[in-house]
């Protein structure tokens, strides 16, 4: 039993029941998913949650899930204070969400576990997607260990590395001669025509659901409270509102005081259509043609975008795009200070959260947190330009050589060193 | 008879033009809309073409020709 009650949508208010259906007949909006939440807060606790087990679905009473949950071991991973960035950026506690470690290494397990579940619910047998990579991935797994099909598109000019990601799992992979626009005509007509479980439009509504368990965690990790200031990247702008919605519905509940963080967005400056419209002091995101190396999160028309920006906007945050170069940079900074290989999009994070502590938008003493939603070898390609090994003969002379070190003959000393004293 | 959600957006120099009346005019599609927000510089309107398959194809075809950007009305529908 989940204490889901309607679809509701977002602009008009209009109800339907729970279905695979993600616009509002009315207004072409998107639907939402919409909780009995006194029932929900008579049946929670802070204890009875911590009890849960170490997944994503220890929130199972704060999602819509009603049957036995499609679940290949997402969530609970690490939230990590990061010193050494910190002390780099002037933040004094700043930690790193790293959901890098989920099993198809990014952040989309969550809501793909949570519409997976709704789409053998709702009796379909098989998933698909439309999708640059990770989400293929994640889909593609998720049919695997449901005993689904699972169709996922993508474009034709993906990159290699992401091919391999999702044909693992063998789904049907299905590479679309054409743009990201062309994908997109070509799912949303298949959806219309077919019944299949699209876990990015029929069942949009749901996969929302899961990204909130990012929220839950972190609030959990942090003792219940929400942090001061949370950064995170935006593609359709759904991960950033439902971080948002998370910790909303927490304070909501009275698992956490009221939640007071200021939600800053980031994007790559090449797919930046919320960014634009924050800075331009507008209401309407304007679609954009994507050119950035930040294929994961360059989304032109970002589907959620109006919500993420009014998040954006009443949280008292703010938006940050960052070139290609800074992304790189990003992505080097945080595994030369934390240890963590992320993508592209997690270099985004970082070099926005860079300039947003230079320019004093993250105060310094702020709680900050960092989301780092992908894993960095799927993106390798780009860094090609960093690996310069050294190379050398399988013997002491030719490395002190290529090392430039000075010759070392006092094997007494290394041994003495060897000690530890 | 097919149903399409869509967005269009339209650049500035064409937000005075009646675009959609001419699409009816030209094309066998009804067009309805539900939401939209034209000013000064920049336009988008919201709305569900009904038709042929193919007249809806080709009033796509002819928007995006005249500088029209065409979306499904969810937003984009790839991921990362
Ligand atoms: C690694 C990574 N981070 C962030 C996002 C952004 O997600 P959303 O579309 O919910 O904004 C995506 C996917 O699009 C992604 O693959
Ligand atoms: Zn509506």
């Amino acid at each position: 039993m989940s204490f889901a009650q309607t679809l509701r949508c977002r602009k008009c208010g209009q109800e339907y029941p729970l279905q695979p259906m993600n616009v509002c007949d009315f207004c072409l909006s998107p639907l939402e998913v919409s909780y009995d939440y006194q029932a929900m807060a008579k049946a929670i606790s802070r204890d009875k949650l911590s009890q849960g087990p170490r997944s994503m679905w220890r929130y199972r009473d704060l999602l819509p899930a009603e049957d036995e949950e499609v679940d290949i071991g997402t969530g609970f991973t690490p939230l990590v204070k990061a010193n050494n960035l910190g002390r780099e950026l002037g933040l004094e506690q700043l930690y790193i969400k790293n959901d890098c470690l989920n099993p198809t290494y990014s952040f989309k397990d969550r809501p793909v576990s949570v519409a997976a579940s709704k789409a053998r619910e709702f009796g379909f047998d098989t998933l698909a997607c439309a999708s640059t990579g990770n989400l293929a991935a994640s889909v593609a797994a998720h049919a695997a260990k449901a005993k689904m099909k699972a169709y996922v598109f993508v474009p034709a000019d993906v990159e290699p590395g992401k091919l391999v990601g999702a044909a693992i799992y063998n789904p049907v992979l299905i590479t679309v001669n054409g743009s990201y626009d062309d994908v997109n005509r070509l799912c949303a007509k298949v959806t219309q025509k077919y019944k299949l479980g699209f876990i990015n439009i029929n069942l949009r509504p749901y996969y929302a659901e899961g990204s909130k368990t990012l929220g839950y965690e972190v609030a959990e990790q942090l003792g219940w409270r929400a942090p001061d200031c949370v950064v995170a990247p935006a593609a359709s702008g759904l991960l950033f509102t439902r971080i948002w919605k998370a910790l909303d519905e927490l304070a909501m509940l009275r698992l956490i005081e009221p939640a007071n963080t200021h939600m800053f967005v980031s994007q790559a400056a090449g797919s930046s259509p919320i960014v634009n419209a924050f800075e331009a002091g507008s209401h309407h995101v304007n679609p954009v043609v994507p050119s950035t190396i930040v294929k994961s999160i360059a989304i032109g028309n970002p589907t959620d975008g109006y919500y993420a920006l009014r998040v954006a906007r009443q949280s008292g945050g703010g938006a940050c795009a960052v070139t290609d170069d800074e992304a790189i940079t990003g992505m080097k900074l945080l595994a030369q200070s934390e240890g963590i290989f992320t993508e592209a999009a997690g270099g985004v994070v970082v070099s926005a959260l860079k300039k947003l502590a230079a320019t004093g938008a993250i105060k310094h003493q702020e709680l900050t947190v960092a989301f780092i939603t992908g894993a960095g070898p799927r993106t390798q390609d780009i860094l090609a330009s960093t690996v310069q090994p050294v190379a050398t003969e399988p013997n002491l002379e030719s490395l002190e050589k290529v090392l430039s070190l000075p010759g070392q003959t006092d094997t007494k000393g290394y041994a003495n060193k060897d000690r530890g004293d | 008879m097919a149903k399409r959600q869509v967005m269009f957006t339209f650049p500035p120099e064409l937000v005075r033009e009646p675009i959609i009346y001419n699409l009816s005019l030209q094309f066998k599609v009804v067009t309805n809309i539900r939401r939209a927000d034209i000013s000064e510089d920049k336009g988008w309107v919201v709305l569900e073409l009904e038709g042929d398959e193919k007249d809806i194809e080709r009033s796509i075809a002819w928007l995006t020709q005249k500088g029209i950007r065409v979306d499904p009305a969810t937003g984009d529908v790839v991921e990362g």
